[in-house]
């Protein structure tokens, strides 16, 4: 027991300073922005001083600039403050078409830096299920960071969410690499742990180059 | 003449806003936003120093960095970084880098370092110069061979 909870505290562990990092990452990035606005501005302004006339649709233009980094720093801190509420509850009541959307989000600037694109297929309608949200979340991210090195020459996954009998599922697909990925080092030990946690169910795919990941309805139920 | 900036960032606003600066500075910018793109623009000018963004898309700056010294081995590459990635930066020195700065930048810092890291490209082209003037006052015949 106490091996299981330690490797599960290392995963979530490193999962929320995956996530942590690349949501600092992009702060950065538009404090950078935001930087060098000011900075242009200041510039005009000395510019000003000396005699160059300011045009007010440049002002305009810099200060709209602004307030659309503004507004793109607010859903990032949005979403970051979404992630650390998800270890609020131990076990509680969601929708796995959120879990899915907010991870995809936070996991979307990693998959573009290995030139990757995300793209969701959601239920229209609430999939609710009683879950562990935080590990629920690490542990799609395992199965996206693999889904990731599978997709070969496809710069699209496909995530799709589909309620079933027992539950609710996710689909990753259009994984043309499958096949070749590293299907014996996945699920390793700890992914094992992770599904055995959310009473959840991994099934590959290769022939439709896919997999599943099935999630009971109620955790404690299964 | 003035001094020719490669700034290369996937961040098309910050590439825009701090070429327009530098452009204000008297450096004669050009503006890229992937490290493909920006490989293929140094192999056909003649850059005096590329400042690159450390974690892109695509090629990341690191390779960029490998690549840019094999096609064009006295251009100066400052590194900009954000700071989840100073260790990358330090490699990149290590890899021949000029000097690195984290994000946001001050603008003065960029603008002394972009000076500092022509100021040692140009010495060291002045040096090759100088071994070239030398070698053909020494062996005249020289001239004529293949370098």
């Amino acid at each position: 027991m106490r091996d299981h909870l330690d490797t599960i505290a290392q995963t979530g562990l490193q999962f929320f300073g995956k996530m942590t990092a690349s949501i600092s990452h992009e702060i950065k990035n538009v404090l950078a922005i935001i930087n060098e606005n000011a900075g242009l501005l200041e510039d005009i302004t000395l510019m000003a001083d000396r005699g160059k006339p300011i045009e007010s649709q440049r002002l305009k233009t810099l200060s709209q600039a602004v307030m659309k980094q503004i507004r793109r720093a607010d859903t990032i801190v949005k979403n970051m403050n979404r992630f650390a509420h998800s270890a609020d509850e131990s076990i509680g009541s969601v929708d796995l078409n959120d879990i899915l959307e907010l991870v995809v989000v936070l996991a979307d600037r990693l998959a573009s830096m290995r030139g990757l694109q995300l793209e969701t297929k959601l239920q229209k309608t609430p999939l609710k299920i009683r879950t562990s949200p935080f590990l629920l979340m690490n542990f799609i991210w395992l199965c996206l960071d693999f889904a990731m090195g599978a997709a070969a020459d496809n710069k699209i996954i496909e995530l799709e969410t589909d309620k079933t009998e027992t539950g609710a599922q996710i689909r990753f697909k259009r994984l043309e690499g499958l096949a070749k990925a590293p299907l014996d080092k996945f699920p390793a030990e700890r992914e094992r742990k992770l599904l055995n946690l959310l009473a959840a169910e991994l099934v590959v795919d290769t022939e439709n180059n896919e997999f599943f990941v099935r999630l009971a309805a109620d955790i404690d139920k299964d | 003449m003035k001094i020719r900036v490669l700034l290369v960032d996937d961040e098309e606003e910050f590439v825009q806003t701090l070429s327009e600066r530098l452009a204000l500075r008297d450096y004669d910018v050009t503006a890229s936003t992937s490290g493909d793109d920006a490989l293929e623009k140094i192999k056909h000018y003649n850059y005096d120093v590329v400042i690159l963004d450390v974690a892109m898309p695509g090629i990341d700056g690191i390779d960029a960095l490998r690549e840019i010294k094999k096609i064009k081995p006295l251009t100066e590459v400052i590194m900009l970084t954000g700071h989840g990635t100073v260790e990358t930066a330090i490699n990149g020195m290590k890899l021949g880098a000029f000097d690195f700065l984290m994000k946001p930048c001050n603008t003065e810092d960029l603008d002394s370092k972009i000076k500092k890291a022509q100021a040692r490209k140009a010495e060291h082209e002045e040096r090759i110069r100088a071994a070239k003037v030398s070698d053909i006052i020494s062996s005249p015949r020289s001239v004529f061979e293949d370098d």
